[in-house]
């Protein structure tokens, strides 16, 4: 093996700077995301807080496809409540605070979901209401 | 090492000769199997069998909108207020969900010189026609735009959409709209229950699903109600109100030449 050393020594520098946002935090990831509940005090939701956790987007998911695809509008009922099949029209309801809610683990997870180039925010919806 | 050559030449030749002749056999043996498809393509296009269940569809009776163009602006505006429509005024980027336009434009295919006053002098609503036969439907690449098969409407899934027009090329009734830019600074105001486009993508009038499915008739509808200037219903459905209308009046369809089937009747 010819350059061995030179080898060596190119692949520690590349996986120490590879790795470098690891190391440099100490293996701390910053303090995790505290999500705020929803401001109206509703305790119930579509399902299980774990599965909303880990599973939100597939439900928006099927959601999307049901509405969408498959004429399939039936709102959802849990505990009689109904909701609406849509992001907009179910999650926002109780969800009324975007950048306390889903920003804060969106950001923490670095992850920036495009639902709202088209889905209005409370706070967007309620900035050109209509004067009824 | 020339024998070889020889050979290798002799190899490629035959392959060539068996490339090209191979349509030629095919096309012989299989006659039978392309006659079959030639009558398919002939169901497909113009005056293909009428689709059976639920059909929507829409008569639009000019005879209330002519001298009243009032109750038309009333119509187009319930529609961009439900769905979050913006109001560009420039041509290039404006989006049309349902809007005014001349006789001429309207039904290209009605030519002749000598027409009545009323009809030169009043604008038509015209909309997607949700065909039965959608040319946007054939070309788009991703699905995006497709065909309920429940109920006809010819729907748009605006995730799907990437953007690349063919529909808006597709379409002979120029039903589509592309968002060269992003339109929420052009919303006067926001339908919270309806989400709003993205640049990038094409929209359409989608005959308000998102209302039948409550129950409710299509903003424009609603807005002409009492007037029967717009008839909304099931064309398939002999007791509908829209069939009544239909087999009374006579009515003609935009650009029926095209053979896209429309859905949208209007008494002239």
């Amino acid at each position: 093996m010819y350059n061995k050393t030179m080898i060596v020594a190119g692949l520690v520098i590349f996986v120490l700077m590879v790795t470098f946002p690891v190391w440099y935090n100490r293996l701390d990831a910053g303090p995790l995301p505290k999500p705020e509940l929803p401001p109206g005090g509703e305790k119930e939701c579509v399902a299980s807080a774990s599965f909303m956790r880990d599973k939100h987007m597939q439900l928006l998911y099927e959601w999307r496809d049901d509405v969408l695809r498959n004429t399939d509008r039936v709102a959802v009922t849990v505990g009689g409540k109904e909701y609406r099949k849509g992001l907009q029209m179910a999650c926002m309801e109780c969800h009324s605070n975007k950048e306390k809610f889903c920003d804060t683990c969106h950001d923490y997870a670095a992850v920036t979901p495009d639902c709202w180039d088209c889905h209005l925010t409370p706070t967007e919806a309620a900035a050109k209401k209509e004067a009824h | 090492m020339d024998n070889k050559r020889r050979k290798f030449l002799k190899m490629a030749g035959a392959t060539v000769l068996a490339g090209i002749s191979a349509p030629a056999v095919v096309n012989l043996t299989s006659g039978s199997a392309l006659a079959a498809s030639g009558t398919d393509a002939a169901h497909g296009g113009h005056g293909g069998p009428a689709p059976t269940g639920v059909r929507l569809g829409m008569v639009i009776d000019m005879r209330k909108f002519y001298g009243n163009q009032e109750l038309l602006d009333k119509a187009i505006e319930a529609c961009y207020r439900v769905h979050n429509i913006p109001k560009i005024q420039n041509r290039k980027s404006e989006i049309k969900w349902i809007w005014k336009t001349g006789f001429a434009n309207a039904f290209v295919d009605q030519s002749h010189n000598k027409r009545s006053e009323t009809v030169l002098n009043n604008q038509f609503p015209v909309l997607c026609n949700h065909c039965d036969n959608p040319s946007c439907v054939k070309v788009c690449p991703t699905k995006a735009t497709f065909v309920h098969e429940e109920d006809g409407i010819v729907a748009m899934d605006y995730h799907r959409c990437i953007g690349c027009r063919f529909c808006m090329a597709a379409c002979p009734y120029g039903a589509r709209s592309f968002n060269w830019e992003d339109p929420r600074p052009y919303i006067e105001t926001y339908n919270p229950d309806f989400p709003t486009r993205m640049r990038g993508v094409v929209e359409k009038c989608n005959f308000c699903g998102e209302r039948l499915a409550l129950g409710l008739e299509p903003a424009c509808v609603e807005a002409c109600q009492g007037t029967g200037a717009m008839v909304f219903g099931d064309l398939n459905d002999p007791e509908s109100e829209i069939r009544k209308v239909l087999n009374q009046e006579f009515t003609i369809q935009r650009n029926s030449a095209a053979g896209t089937r429309p859905s949208v009747f209007y008494i002239v």
